[in-house]
């Protein structure tokens, strides 16, 4: 571990790069993951079938395709000049959606119909049933899934590092190896204990949340 | 800009499917006038690597894949360039035909660990001398001097060589994850977002034609080939900032092969082997001269 | 399996009929509107010019038969990796899980701690570990092994958390009534929960194996000297200079492998009903939930 010691700062400005990734993923996937997931519940056939495909589409695609995809393909092809933290992010969030809509959507899905039914029977409105009745107990059963969603995310966005954003977690283990010449056991086991840090660290206040929410039930 | 890359890959690949043409068979360099002269049942001495390689009748050898010039794969997956054409020449001094060569593609952040682990007999892989690669593997050669330079848009007048970089920060630079170029061009940016890393070259043109960076450094020949083949739409800025001598890779401590190395490159000066091979690949951009083969560095 | 009842809306009357009209008309033109944008701008910037195409889909192009000869043994190499790591995964994640499962306290902690890690770590680190490790105790195992053995490290953990929660969903009285007709420990583990467990999970086992496919991937970004259909990909697009392209039939080449997969769970999840003799209120049950 001592080449790691010795360089701790590369691993450091590392993981706060790789954190920056991951929060402006993490938003902007469940920004467009509920979206999809609204898409998917709604009752206009298009928004349907085009939730469905865009969910079928990326869930049978490796997110290394999806990556390069965002990086290289879309810049050529639509002349998009963003940088690569950029386009990596985004690209991230595309792939993560199609998820975080899947656990959303069974979420609501698993809500009682009957509780719906009482609610309109009472002459609820329809944004009424949904913020009073429906939304809050599908949030109980949608915390957990997404969660494990953004660990995976989290997990994911080491493949970022390797399309071009300098500077985060992976990319330092690929310095501290190849140009800087170190052995490359340690070098990777730097870049482990990282992510390590972070996923242990978003499983710990899932399961929190969960609990917390389990005792309010 | 896309015909620039169209009309490069164009030129590259030629060579490649030429081959692919010739009913497909591996006979790597096959068609093109530097063929290699392979040593017929050549003797070594008992337990040297030359003797195993030989008695064998095979060997593996790391090159890039990726690096018009000097290592690049075709359609058809055999790599053709000035590394591809000298390994060649080494293979045949020992009695291997290019046909009984096995290529292993060597990216820069492998290429001790290949060598270390047995995987390869010999690295050829644009690969720069220097002492901390020396402490894990030895270097025969150098065969080949480049220097690191940079490569803007023609219409580019911000950037006209490396100590511009500090001053503009809006310019971003890319170069290949863990080479000796992204690691060289750090100490001139103002700060390390500037440095934009890819896996390959090729990605750092993309990123150039796309507007994404606004330079891409690495050595002189490589970026040589990319000006060749852009129609005038990069040039190259600034004196060649670095001194990369380009060695080749063996075992640690294989003097003997190394010196077996040094002697056959030295053949193949003699023999207008390496001016031929030179003109065949890396001397087909233009603004390239053919180098004389430096002196050997002694075999440590 | 038609559409799950809607919790959110009754069936919609004239109104409410009229209204969707009118949001599915909207929608319409707002996608067309986008993919027309799309289109155009692609077309100004020359992505659909024969040259970018041709030798994907071309077979008079010279490139055409080389290119698809690389893409079809890419395919079969990622099916074959996929598939090795998927067999490991489940074997190794049976294990696993029936370990945790039967394990006194004291036993189970060093285990939860290496699945907590495995778990933590992501799938590239782990495949570059295992690549970086192998040769480092001994065994040069080349990609193929390190990407196999990497996917397995992650995924059978992954899949014996699904068998546990499957177990652990079984009725208690299932257990109890194994063990009063005088089953061991390890029958009722063998011959009452983890069939059940099987059966409940297949839907999960089913997508986790999709991803153990689509990760194979990964091993294009970090090891070298694979062929898999990724690798072939990424090279391809710079030989042929056609990112866009090249990379949209690679993913296309992916979605149908997986949807082979998709097709075939649910031709055994059919075959797994028809074999058992469930009563019909089962059935409905299970349907419920599937839904």
């Amino acid at each position: 571990m001592e080449p790691v010691l010795d360089n701790l700062d590369l691993y450091v400005s590392g993981f706060w790069r790789s954190l920056e990734i991951v929060l402006w993923a993490a938003a902007g996937s469940l920004a467009l993951g509920i979206l999809l997931a609204a898409f998917r519940v709604s009752p206009v056939p298009v928004l349907q079938r085009l939730g469905a495909l865009y969910v079928a589409t990326i869930r049978n695609t490796p997110l290394t395709i999806v990556l390069f995809f965002f990086a290289f393909g879309v810049p050529a092809a639509f002349g998009v000049t963003w940088d690569f933290f950029a386009l990596g992010t985004v690209g991230l969030v595309v792939y993560t959606a199609a998820f975080v809509c899947e656990s959303v959507r069974s979420g609501v899905n698993a809500v009682d119909a009957g509780q719906a039914e009482a609610a309109r029977a009472l002459g609820l409105t329809f944004r009424q049933n949904l913020s009073l009745v429906v939304l809050p107990q599908a949030l109980r059963t949608v915390v957990p899934p997404t969660g494990s969603v953004i660990i995976a995310m989290i997990k994911n966005s080491a493949v970022v590092g390797a399309i071009g954003v300098s500077g985060d977690l992976f990319s330092a283990y690929r310095r501290m190896a190849s140009a800087l010449g170190y052995e490359r056991l340690p070098s990777i086991a730097g870049t482990a204990v990282g992510f390590l840090v972070m996923t242990l660290t978003a499983g710990a206040i899932l399961m929190v949340v969960e609990r917390r929410m389990a005792v309010s039930r | 800009m896309r015909t620039r890359s169209l009309t490069l890959a164009a030129g590259l690949a030629t060579g490649a499917l030429v081959l692919a043409g010739c009913g497909g068979d591996d006979s790597g360099s096959g068609g093109s006038e530097t063929e290699p002269t392979v040593a017929e049942a050549p003797e070594f001495a008992e337990g040297t690597t030359m003797a195993e390689i030989a008695e064998a009748g095979s060997m593996t050898i790391g090159t890039k894949f990726d690096q018009p010039g000097f290592g690049l794969q075709g359609l058809d997956e055999t790599p053709d360039g000035f590394d591809v054409r000298i390994a060649e020449y080494i293979a045949g001094q020992m009695g291997i035909a290019p046909e009984d060569i096995t290529w292993t593609e060597a990216p820069s952040a492998q290429r001790e660990e290949l060598l270390e682990n047995g995987d390869v007999e010999m690295v050829v892989a644009t690969y720069t001398i220097n002492d901390e690669r020396r402490e894990r593997i030895t270097f025969a050669g150098p065969y080949y001097v480049a220097g690191q330079q940079i490569l803007v848009a023609s219409d580019n007048d911000v950037i006209a060589g490396p100590e511009d970089l500090a001053d503009n920060p809006d310019q971003v630079v890319c170069s290949v994850t863990g080479s000796t170029p992204a690691e060289n061009i750090r100490e001139y940016l103002a700060s390390p977002g500037q440095l934009v890393e890819f896996g390959i070259y090729d990605d750092c043109i993309s990123a150039l034609d796309n507007g994404q960076v606004q330079a891409v450094t690495t050595d002189n020949v490589i970026l040589t080939g990319f000006v060749a083949g852009s129609e005038g739409a990069y040039k190259l800025v600034g004196e060649q900032f670095t001194e990369e001598p380009y060695g080749i890779g063996i075992e640690k401590g294989d003097v003997e092969f190394c010196e077996f190395v040094n002697e056959a490159l030295q053949e193949a000066a003699d023999s207008g082997y390496y001016e031929e091979a030179w003109t065949a690949t890396a001397g087909q951009f233009e603004g390239t001269e053919v180098p004389d083969l430096p002196e050997p560095d002694e075999c440590v | 399996m038609s559409a799950p009842t809607p919790v959110l809306f009754d069936e919609l009357g004239p109104r409410g009929r009229r209204r969707v009209r009118v949001a599915t008309g909207v929608a319409a033109v707002l996608i067309a509107a986008v993919v027309v944008a799309a289109v155009l701008r692609l077309h100004e910037r020359g992505q659909f010019d024969a040259a970018l195409w041709a030798p994907l889909l071309d077979p008079r192009t010279e490139e055409f038969p080389l290119v698809w000869q690389r893409l079809g043994r890419g395919a079969a190499w990622t099916v074959v990796l996929g598939a090795a790591a998927m067999v490991l995964s489940l074997v190794i994640g049976v294990v696993i899980a029936v370990a945790r499962l039967s394990l006194p306290t004291a036993g189970r902690i060093p285990l939860i701690g290496v699945v907590e890690l495995l778990r933590g770590l992501p799938v590239v680190v782990t495949i570059l570990l295992v690549s970086v490790a192998l040769p480092a105790v001994g065994w040069d195992s080349g990609p193929q092994w390190a990407l196999v053995i990497g996917l397995t490290l992650y995924n059978c953990v992954i899949i014996s958390e699904i068998l546990r929660a499957g177990v652990l969903a079984v009725p208690r009285g299932q257990v109890e009534a194994g063990s009063a007709v005088g089953l061991t420990r390890g029958q009722v583990m063998r011959g009452i929960q983890l069939p059940q467990a099987f059966r409940s999970m297949l839907p999960a086992l089913i997508s986790q194996l999709v991803v153990i496919l689509k990760d194979t991937a990964l091993g294009a970004v970090v090891l070298t000297g694979l062929d898999d259909l990724a690798r072939q990909g990424l090279q391809l697009r710079t030989v042929l200079n056609n990112g866009l392209q090249t990379l949209l039939v690679v993913a296309v080449i992916y979605i149908a492998i997986n949807l082979v997969i998709g097709r075939l769970a649910v031709v055994l999840e059919r075959r797994l009903s028809r074999s058992r003799s469930t009563s019909p209120e089962v059935e409905e049950a299970e349907q419920a939930v599937r839904a």
